[in-house]
């Protein structure tokens, strides 16, 4: 049997792009560290419910708390962003809707995800008692 | 199967979450003004009962995870044992959402 590929892909020996298994590796390896990230996540949100604004930046300018909070934001907007494309994928049918859909989850979560991360790491590197 | 469809509703939920978290980062990036403001909207009523719902939806999703988890390796796929572990999952993600609440209450004091 004969496999369709372009001569460039012939000439590096190459079948399909090799890449067809990492959104599945990408979500079971996000899950794992957001299992972690959520606990602590949670106590954290538990720590900070009762607290003023000051409290809440004190607490992120800890490189700890920041560098979590960061990974707890990058590995849930990825996360979100492949279980939101394998939803689409399942339940709409229309090509157009489907792909006006699928690129404007995957905008919405880098979007989020950039925003969320950038206002964590601004408050991080912020002066203590200097607000802004 | 109800297991199954609530991954996906839950994990529809946590987009939502996702998005109030956001927020907080955002609000907190912009000052004790802004940090406020959200803190309003997050302790209102009805504030609460959407982080409530979030909350079960993290919990869940959190648990079922686990579940998809030993499946991808190979275990847990015995009907006894599927049924088992579904039923551990909706009992972690109540008995985790009252204790979250009941740590965030207690803690409050007047709020």
């Amino acid at each position: 049997m004969s496999v369709e590929r372009s001569p460039l892909g012939r000439a590096r020996g190459l079948g399909s792009a090799k890449h067809g298994v990492g959104h599945f590796i990408a979500q079971r390896v996000t899950a794992m560290a957001l299992i972690v990230l959520l606990i602590w996540g949670a106590v954290s949100v538990v720590a900070l419910a009762h607290g003023d604004y000051e409290t809440a930046a004190a607490w992120l300018r800890s490189p700890i708390n920041a560098a979590l909070a960061a990974l707890l934001a990058f590995a849930a907007f990825w996360h979100m962003q492949i279980g939101m494309r394998v939803i689409i994928e399942d339940y709409i049918h229309k090509t157009s809707t489907k792909g006006a859909l699928l690129v404007l989850n995957i905008f919405v979560s880098w979007l989020g995800g950039a925003l969320t991360i950038l206002a964590i790491l601004k408050v991080a590197f912020s002066a203590a008692g200097v607000s802004i | 199967m109800l297991a199954s469809i609530l991954h996906r509703v839950s994990g529809v939920g946590l987009y939502i979450g996702a998005l109030i978290l956001m927020a907080w980062a955002l609000s907190l990036a912009g000052g004790p003004g802004s940090y406020g403001a959200f803190q309003n909207v997050a302790g209102s009523i009805i504030g609460k009962l959407v982080l409530a719902a979030i909350t079960l939806c993290a919990f869940y999703h959190l648990a079922n995870g686990v579940r998809h988890l030993a499946w991808d390796a190979g275990f847990g796929f015995r009907p006894k044992t599927a049924d088992a572990t579904a039923w551990a999952a909706f009992g972690f993600a109540i008995a985790a959402t009252i204790v979250f609440w009941a740590a965030i209450l207690m803690t409050g004091g007047a709020q």
